[in-house]
C-alpha cells in the first residue's frame, strides 16, 4: 500500500520558505483559476466533491461557504483553526511547516467564493515554527500581489492575519477560538446562533481546519466531481494521517478514506516495536475511542466513526502496546479534560474530577460493581449535557473502553486489592 | 520597556494576548507583574480585571516571576508510551527542583506542559522556544549541561 498525496504533495520537495518554489510546484495556479470562476460555481464544486471539515467534525464545508455567502453585512471573516490541541495529531503543523503557502492559498479560494473581506489564522502558541513561517509566506504573498488589494489584477481585495493562541486546548472550539481571538477568555458561546451568522466581533464568520483550506487548491483543479471519486461515498477525498505511539515508522502519511486502521499501522507505520502486541489503539486523539486489535479491520471514514458516538475525523493513531495498562491511560485521558475545561458548563467542569475519582479506584483495585454504572452514567451525562465540543467527545474513550475493554474492568473488580 | 512594547499595538482590546504574549517573552522574568496589568489596562482603556481574567484563564501566563529557561515537558499519552525513561524526574533531580518551581538562581523553571505536536518525536520538552524531541536520559543531562555555561 502506499500514500495518495494530493494536500501534502510538496512536503519535502520545495523549500518552505520560498514563495517561487511553492509557485513553480503548480503553487497559486488554482486562485488564478478560481478568480476566473463564477463565485457560485466555485462553491458548487465543494458541494460536488462532498468535502467535509477535516478538523475532527465533520461538517459539510459547501454548507459553511454556503452560509457566508449569502450574508449581506460589509464585514465578513474567514478564519484558519491552526490551534492543533488534540494529542497525538500533528498533521496541521507539518501543513504549515513543509506547504505554508498552500494554506493561503486555500484561504484565498475560499474568501474569494464568499465575499470575506479579512482573513485570520489562529495558531496554537505552541506551534511558534509556524507562526514565524505563516507570517514570513504572508509578507511573501504580498510581495507578489497573491495578498492585498487587487489581488492579481482583480478587484479582490483580502489580507490574513496570523495570531496565536496561549496555551488552551478549548480555543480550538469554533466559539471559544472566536472569543480567544477578541481578545477574552477562551469560553464557548451557546449555539445557535452559528458563527456563519454571528461570529468574531459579531459578524459572520466561516472557520475551517488547515487541511480543509490546504484540500482547496486541489479540489478546484480537479473539480468536485473527480475530488469525489477518491474515498468513499460518506468520506470523499484524502485524509492527513497522524501516526503515533509505539510503531517503527512515526508521521504523518496521507491515504485516500476507506483504508482500514490496520494498513496505516502495518504497511505505512511497518508494525510495532519489537514486535510486541497491540493492547488498544486511540483514534482521533484524547476526545476519540480506544479500541482493541481485533476492531483494527474497521477502515477510515466518517460513517464508520460514528459507531463511537463521537466525531472522531482529526485522523490521530495513537498505537500502545502490550506494555501499558487501560487505566493509566484513561487517568491521563481524564486528567487532560479536567485541566483543559473552561469552567463554563457544570457537567464538564465538575464531571472530569468525578471520572478521574472512579478511575483511580479501578486503577488501586477497590473498584466496585456499582462504580462501573457511575463511571457509564457520568461519561453519558458529561458527553450530553455539555456545551461544546470538549465535553460532548471527552467521555469516549470511557464509554468505548466499556464496550470493548469490559473484562479489564471486571478483572479489577474480581481481583481486588487485600489488606 | 513596556511603554515602547506597547506603542508597537494598535489600542484595540483583541489585540490583548498578543500583547501579553510579547510581554512576557522580552522580560527576563518571564511573568506579568501587577504593573504591567496597570500599564496594559490603561494603553488598552479597559478595566484591569479584564486583563487578569485573561491572564489566569490561559496556561502561558504567570503572575509570578520565573526563571530565565522555562523547561516544559509533555506529559501526554504520545510522549508518555513513547519514553524509555520519566523525563520530568530527570530533570527534577538534575536541577534540584519540583515541577512548578524555579531554581534559586533563577535560572529554570520547570513545567509541564500540554501536547507540543511532535507525537512522532517523543519524548519531548520545550526550554523558552525551542523544542528538544527523542529525548534520553543522557541526551537532557547533555542539554541542561548546555544551558549551565550560558548562566
Amino acid at each position: 500500500m502506499k500514500e495518495m498525496k494530493l494536500v501534502s504533495k510538496r512536503f519535502g520537495k520545495i523549500n518552505p520558505l520560498s514563495i517561487d518554489e511553492y509557485i513553480n510546484f503548480d503553487g497559486y495556479k488554482n486562485l488564478k483559476k478560481a478568480l476566473k470562476m463564477e463565485k457560485t460555481s466555485i462553491i458548487e464544486e465543494v458541494e460536488k466533491a462532498y468535502l467535509r471539515g477535516r478538523g475532527g467534525a465533520g461538517f459539510p464545508t459547501a454548507i459553511k461557504m454556503m452560509g457566508l455567502a449569502k450574508e449581506t453585512n460589509k464585514e465578513k471573516f474567514i478564519i484558519c483553526n491552526a490551534d492543533e490541541g488534540e494529542p497525538g495529531n500533528f498533521k496541521d503543523r507539518y501543513l504549515m511547516e513543509n506547504d505554508p503557502h498552500q494554506v493561503l492559498e486555500g484561504m484565498l479560494i475560499v474568501a474569494y467564493a464568499t465575499g470575506a473581506t479579512k482573513g485570520y489564522i489562529y495558531v496554537r502558541g505552541e506551534y511558534q515554527k509556524s507562526i514565524s513561517l505563516l507570517k514570513w509566506s504572508i509578507d511573501e504573498a504580498k510581495k507578489n500581489g497573491y495578498l492585498g488589494k487587487n489581488i492579481l489584477g482583480s478587484k479582490f481585495n483580502f489580507d490574513i492575519e496570523v495570531r496565536s493562541g496561549a496555551g488552551s486546548y478549548v480555543c480550538g472550539e469554533e466559539f471559544a477560538l472566536i472569543e480567544s481571538l477578541e481578545g477574552k477568555p477562551g469560553r464557548t458561546r451557546v449555539k445557535p446562533p452559528f458563527p456563519t451568522s454571528v461570529g468574531l466581533h459579531n459578524k459572520p464568520t466561516l472557520i475551517n481546519n488547515v487541511e480543509t483550506f490546504s484540500t482547496i487548491p486541489s479540489l478546484i483543479e480537479m473539480g468536485g466531481l473527480e475530488f469525489a471519486k477518491i474515498g468513499t461515498p460518506s468520506s470523499t477525498g484524502t485524509k492527513l494521517i497522524s501516526l503515533s505511539g509505539n510503531v517503527k515508522h512515526k508521521g504523518v502519511f496521507e491515504i485516500p478514506y476507506g483504508v482500514p486502521i490496520r494498513d496505516v499501522i502495518y504497511k505505512l507505520g511497518g508494525g510495532i516495536e519489537k514486535d510486541r502486541k497491540i493492547k488498544m489503539v486511540q483514534l482521533g486523539g484524547a476526545c476519540g475511542p480506544i479500541i482493541p486489535d481485533y476492531m483494527l479491520d474497521m477502515i477510515i471514514d466518517y460513517e464508520r466513526f460514528e459507531e463511537f458516538e463521537s466525531k472522531t475525523g482529526a485522523g490521530a493513531i495513537i498505537v500502545m502496546d502490550e506494555r501499558f495498562d487501560l487505566f493509566d491511560i484513561l487517568l491521563k485521558v481524564v486528567r487532560f479534560f479536567q485541566h483543559e475545561s473552561c469552567g463554563k458548563c457544570t457537567p464538564c467542569r465538575e464531571g472530569h474530577i468525578q471520572l478521574a475519582n472512579l478511575i483511580i479506584k479501578f486503577i488501586e483495585r477497590k473498584a466496585t460493581v456499582k462504580d462501573i454504572i457511575s463511571l457509564e452514567s457520568l461519561a453519558r451525562v458529561i458527553h450530553q449535557a455539555s456545551l461544546c465540543g470538549l465535553g460532548q467527545t471527552s467521555p469516549t474513550a470511557i464509554i468505548s473502553s466499556l464496550r470493548y475493554f469490559r473484562d479489564d474492568y471486571i478483572d479489577r473488580i474480581e481481583h481486588p486489592q487485600k489488606g | 520597556m513596556l511603554k515602547e512594547l506597547l506603542e508597537k499595538y494598535e489600542k484595540k482590546e483583541d489585540l490583548l494576548l498578543e500583547i501579553l504574549l510579547e510581554c512576557q517573552v522580552v522580560k527576563s522574568d518571564h511573568f506579568i507583574s501587577k504593573d504591567d496589568i496597570k500599564e496594559i489596562a490603561d494603553y488598552l482603556s479597559i478595566p484591569e480585571s479584564k486583563v487578569c481574567s485573561v491572564l489566569s484563564f490561559y496556561t502561558f501566563f504567570s503572575d509570578k516571576p520565573r526563571g530565565k529557561y522555562i523547561i516544559q515537558v509533555c506529559k501526554d499519552i504520545p510522549c508518555y508510551i513513547s519514553s524509555d525513561v520519566n523525563v520530568l524526574n530527570i530533570i527534577e533531580k538534575e536541577l534540584g527542583i519540583r515541577v512548578n518551581e524555579t531554581t534559586s538562581n533563577k535560572q529554570f523553571t520547570l513545567e509541564y506542559t500540554s501536547c507540543l505536536g511532535c507525537c512522532e518525536a517523543g519524548p519531548v520538552m520545550r526550554i523558552n522556544d525551542k523544542i528538544y524531541t527523542h529525548l534520553t536520559a543522557d541526551k537532557i543531562k547533555a542539554i541542561l549541561s548546555e544551558y549551565r555555561v550560558y548562566m
